[in-house]
Parts: C-alpha cells; sequence; structure tokens
C-alpha cells in the first residue's frame, strides 16, 4: 500500500466531483434562505380591493385612500382642469400613453379616466417612489405657467392633473392608474376592475 | 515574596503559551510591531474608527435591549428610550452621533490614504479590505436608519430600494426581494433590523481583522511614504526606523482618543441632532407610507453621492444611468492601486498635477456634498435666454459639472499620475 503510486487522475476526478456535489448542495440550502425573503403569503393576501366614496369630493380637490400601502389619490378635476389637459401635450414625455403598464385599457384617453372628472392615480412617484406633492391649482410656488398637476419633492418631478409626467423630470413614465372600477355613481372599488381583482 | 509572584506569573504564561499562542501573537502585532516613527496627525484616524466600531457595537448591544423591531412598535420603542429608559437619551445619542463620527474619521482615514499613497504596492490588499469596510459601513448606516421608523427613516428606505428597481429586468424583483413586499413595511422593518445587528456587523468585524492582519503582514505605510523595512539593523533585523507600536503608538493614540472625545462628548452633549445633519427633524415624526416630507435628503455622508445620483439626467426614460454612477462613485475607490501610476507614494515627492487634481477631487467631493443636503432649486435657474442651459436649476448644472470631475480624478489618473513630474524620495524617512 504504502509505496502504491498514487493515481492523480483519479484523485483529480473524485475532488472535482465532490467539490461539483458540495456547490450542488449549498446552493439547494440557500434556496429556501433566499425564497423566505420573498412576500410572505400574510402580504401576498393584504392587497384586497378597497372601496372610496367620492360624492363629497368637490370639484377642484382630491382626497386619498391606502392600497396596498400605497396612497391612491382621487382627484374630481373641474372643467378648467380638464380643458387645460389637451393645452400642453408638446411638453409631456408621453402624451398619448404609448406605455401600457401605466393604466389599464380602458383608461387610455385624453383624460385617462373612467368618468373624465375623476382621476384615480397610485400617488407613488414612477422616479423612486416618493408621493410627489398635490399641486392643483395654477400658477403658485410653481410658477406662472403651471397648469395645476403633481410635484415630487424628492427629485422635482412634475406630472399633469391627469398624471403625465413633463418631459426634464427624472420620472420616466407616467403616474400609475390602479385598475378600478365604479361599484354606483358615488362608489368607486379601487385595485378590481371587470377582468377581476388585480 | 514578589520573586515568587514573578515566577507564577511567568508559569501561568507558560502554561497558556503550550496551549494558545498569546506571547507570539503580543509580540507580533502590538510590542513588536514596528511601526514607522514618522506617523503624524493623520494616523490617528484608524484607532478612532475601532474605537468607534467598538463604541457602536457596545452601544448598540444596550438599544437592543429596549427597541422593539415591529412597525407599530418601533418609533415608541425609541421615544421610550429616549425618555424612559435611564441615560436610554445618552445611549442613544452615543449611537447616533457614533454614526456620523464614524464616517467622519474614515473619511479622514481615506484622505490620507490618498495623499500618502497607502494603496499602493504592497499595499492593495489592505486597501480593498478597507473598501470592503466602507462598503458594509454604508450598508449598516442604511439599514440602521430604517430602524427608528421616522418618515425619513421610511421614505429614505423607499427611495434607495427603488434605485434597484432601475437595473434593466432582474430590477423590480431584487427590490421586492428586498422589502419582503409590496411597499416598504413591517416585514421590510424587520429584516433591516437583522441586518443590522447581526449580519453585517459579523461581515464588518472580519474585514477589519482581515484589514489588520494585512496591514501587519507588510508593515504600515508613512508620511514620506519610503519603506522603512528596506534599512534594518543588521543584527536584530528591526526596522531603523522603526519604533515598537506599544508603548509608543498606543499612548500616542491615547492621547488622540482623549481629544476625540472631547469633540465627540461635546456633540452628544450640546447638539446630538447637529443642525439636522445628524438627525433629521422630519425623523421626529412616526412613518407615514401615504405623505412624503416636502423636503428629504440623505444623512450627509451619504450626499455626495446622492448628488452624483441627482445630477445624472434618464437616459432612453431609464434612470439606471443614474443609479450606476452613484454605484461606480462608491466602488471606484477599489481601483485606485491599479490606476495610479506614479512612482513614488507620498504626496510630499508628487508632482502639482496630482496635488491640484487632489485638490479638485476633495472641493468636488464637499461641494457635492452640500448640493445632496439641499433640494435641486437651492440655487435658483439659469435665465431662460442662457444658451443650452436656460431654465435648468443651477445646482443641478454645478452638480454635474462637480461629478465630472469627481469621476476624471480616477479616471485620467493612469495619465497625470504617470506625467507628473515627481521629487526624489530620501532613502530613510524624514523628522
Amino acid at each position: 500500500m504504502a509505496n502504491q503510486e498514487v493515481d492523480q487522475s483519479k484523485r483529480k476526478f473524485l475532488i472535482a466531483a465532490t467539490s461539483v456535489a458540495g456547490g450542488v448542495a449549498a446552493a439547494a440550502v440557500a434556496v429556501p434562505f433566499v425564497t423566505s425573503m420573498l412576500p410572505s403569503e400574510r402580504a401576498k393576501a393584504a392587497g384586497a380591493p378597497v372601496e372610496a366614496e367620492i360624492s363629497k369630493i368637490e370639484p377642484g380637490s382630491m382626497i386619498t385612500v391606502e392600497w396596498r400601502g400605497k396612497p391612491v389619490w382621487i382627484v374630481n378635476r373641474s372643467q378648467a382642469m380638464l380643458d387645460a389637459l389637451a393645452s400642453h401635450d408638446d411638453k409631456l414625455s408621453d402624451p398619448k400613453l404609448e406605455v401600457i403598464s401605466q393604466q389599464p385599457d380602458y383608461c387610455v384617453n385624453p383624460s385617462r379616466a373612467i368618468k373624465p372628472n375623476i382621476m384615480v392615480l397610485v400617488g407613488i412617484c414612477t422616479h423612486l417612489g416618493c408621493s410627489p406633492s398635490p399641486k392643483l391649482q395654477t400658477g403658485g410656488d410653481m410658477g406662472a405657467d403651471w397648469t395645476g398637476g403633481f410635484f415630487c419633492p424628492c427629485h422635482g418631478s412634475k406630472f399633469d392633473l391627469a398624471g403625465r409626467v413633463f418631459s426634464g423630470s427624472p420620472a420616466p413614465i407616467n403616474l400609475v392608474v390602479p385598475p378600478h372600477k365604479y361599484i354606483s355613481d358615488s362608489v368607486v372599488l379601487i385595485g378590481a376592475d371587470d377582468k377581476g381583482v388585480a | 515574596m514578589a520573586k515568587n509572584n514573578q515566577q507564577d506569573s511567568k508559569n501561568l504564561i507558560d502554561w497558556v503559551d503550550a496551549r494558545f499562542p498569546l506571547s507570539s501573537n503580543l509580540k507580533a502585532h502590538v510590542t513588536e510591531y514596528y511601526a514607522p516613527k514618522n506617523f503624524n496627525f493623520w494616523y490617528f484616524f484608524g484607532a478612532l474608527a475601532t474605537l468607534i466600531l467598538v463604541l457602536q457595537i457596545l452601544t448598540g448591544i444596550f438599544l437592543t435591549m429596549n427597541y422593539k423591531p415591529d412597525a407599530a412598535l418601533a418609533f415608541a420603542s425609541v421615544e421610550y428610550i429616549m425618555r424612559d429608559v435611564s441615560w436610554g437619551r445618552l445611549i442613544r445619542y452615543m449611537h447616533s452621533t457614533g454614526a456620523s463620527m464614524f464616517f467622519v474619521v474614515i473619511y479622514l482615514h481615506m484622505f490620507r490614504g490618498l495623499m500618502y499613497g497607502s494603496y499602493k504596492t504592497p499595499r492593495e490588499l489592505i486597501w480593498l479590505f478597507g473598501v470592503g469596510i466602507f462598503l458594509v459601513l454604508m450598508g449598516e448606516a442604511f439599514f440602521g436608519y430604517l430602524l427608528p421608523w421616522g418618515q425619513m427613516s421610511y421614505w429614505g428606505a423607499q427611495v434607495i430600494i427603488n434605485l434597484f428597481t432601475s437595473i434593466p429586468f432582474i430590477g423590480p424583483d431584487i427590490s421586492l426581494w428586498l422589502r419582503g413586499d409590496y411597499t416598504v413595511s413591517d416585514a421590510t422593518l424587520n429584516r433591516f433590523f437583522a441586518f443590522h445587528v447581526i449580519a453585517l456587523p459579523l461581515v464588518l468585524l472580519g474585514l477589519v481583522v482581515s484589514h489588520l492582519i494585512a496591514l501587519h503582514e507588510v508593515g504600515s505605510n508613512n508620511p514620506d511614504g519610503v519603506e522603512i523595512k528596506k534599512h534594518k539593523d543588521p543584527k536584530t533585523h528591526i526596522p531603523l526606523d522603526g519604533i515598537p507600536f506599544h508603548p509608543y503608538y498606543t499612548v500616542k493614540d491615547l492621547m488622540g482618543v482623549s481629544v476625540f472625545l472631547i469633540v465627540f462628548s461635546a456633540i452628544i452633549f450640546f447638539a446630538p441632532e447637529m443642525g439636522g445633519y445628524f438627525l433629521e427633524a422630519n425623523n421626529f415624526i412616526p412613518a407615514d407610507p401615504l405623505k412624503t416630507p416636502a423636503h428629504i435628503a440623505p444623512v450627509w455622508y451619504f450626499t455626495p453621492y446622492y448628488s452624483i445620483l441627482r445630477a445624472v439626467p434618464p437616459i432612453f426614460n431609464s434612470q439606471f444611468p443614474g443609479v450606476a454612477a452613484m454605484g461606480l462613485s462608491v466602488v471606484i475607490f477599489a481601483f485606485l492601486p491599479w490606476l495610479d501610476r506614479s512612482p513614488v507614494r507620498s504626496i510630499r515627492y508628487r508632482g502639482s498635477l496630482y496635488k491640484k487634481w487632489l485638490a479638485a477631487f476633495v472641493l468636488s467631493f464637499i461641494v457635492l456634498g452640500y448640493l445632496g443636503t439641499e433640494p435641486s432649486n437651492v440655487w435658483g435657474q439659469f435665465a431662460s435666454s442662457t444658451p443650452l442651459i436656460g431654465g435648468a436649476d443651477r445646482a443641478t448644472i454645478v452638480a454635474r459639472f462637480f461629478s465630472l470631475v469627481y469621476f476624471s480624478f480616477f479616471a485620467l489618473m493612469p495619465w497625470y499620475t504617470k506625467k507628473d513630474k515627481t521629487k526624489p524620495v530620501p532613502e530613510r524617512v524624514t523628522a
């Protein structure tokens, strides 16, 4: 035994085989740990749709409701606000709503809404997730040519009253319109539409 | 009697040494670790960083005794520590001030490396371990800042996690995985607590030990950048310009520690929030997922990189270039040993080109740091009649310029360090 030659190729093979088997085992063991950090079943179940009462929103004002831990804005736009929407297409990044993921297909229209005056938006900036501040009125601290909209305090993105982003903002796409539908004239359900729960 | 005691302690040490390398390690790392005799002011900060590390671990342990990592309880538990726990306010302020002072000390420590070429061969690994320490420290600061669950905690975490979303293809999944929920929530807070109190501190300790082992293997650099091991006493083999770390530098560092503790205590006692730079006012408001504060900015030690993030405009409707630039602005330090082509280490023997570039780099770091604490319209806009930049925020244009200087310092380094006219380096350290 003692003076037998060591079979190097056999030894190399055994080392390689052991390393591969060990590596596969280590990767397999990592799976449960990595997966445990994904949203839990409880977190997934928490995203139920919410109802919002809209009859008490005055024209030109808004309310905020919470859906999936995020602010959802419901703005009752006045006729003047709706008229102003068409006036600044040339200053927007995506006036024609070409990014399809930013709204359900029933909101691909000039007002981005089911009922033209009621705007439903997820109040989270598409840049890095801050919640923009409503600057609904024209002018004011936003400058003389401001036609009303939202301003993100974090990195200065500007959106109009349909949540469409102005060119030159860091936000890459328009604010997201969540799936929603009207249960009655005065109640909107956020997070579900005729296609089912989002 | 005295003689017997001496004999006893020697026997005890012999007993231990036969089972554990106590004396040899003490010699190698403390009593017979020969450091250059010409260390100056800039050499205090390594020891001070170690001191702060110990302080952070100590105060952190006591904070966890009362802190609750639960979105419903976290904010109140921090206020409980501040108001009802005996000396809790002091312990919390030591920890929060320690975080900022850690970065003060680490930035000065890194600047020392830049001045004296401490990253140059054969000390590349010391530098790389150091960059690792810096990265982990940034992680520690970020994870720890969420724990008080104030408005800045919440929205800071929201923005930083969303940075990952802009990574093409896999970004959104990475963000979801980091948060463990669709928004920053209880799940996020709980795991950040785990990262902050156990995962990253373990990595940090490992890196610090590696940093020191690597340092003691090759020996310390010095303000002259000459190798003291080149000239050894022929009999003892001790470097002629070296002095044992203990007692010479232990005593010197003690004096540095004393001065540091005076400053540290003054901040804790008189200005723990440092006018909003160490603890931001908005963070004394509980986290509200529905409302972003009107002005959010990171804590001061992140603001230079944050400025770079803001300075890069979106390209092809993607924020990724800005995020990549910010990531690069931190990681780029790791490449210094290979970017620097100068034959000399210390700034004392470099030519004027390097000195100018280093000054420009420090200036850009400070200006970017300042701009990162302010909203981007802080200096108003250029008149709309200005060609090219009409109507743009002045601060954004300035940030773009200094971001360019910041990166040029690294990118052009191979060129200007090679071209620079160096002075002759002395054989031995100067007094």
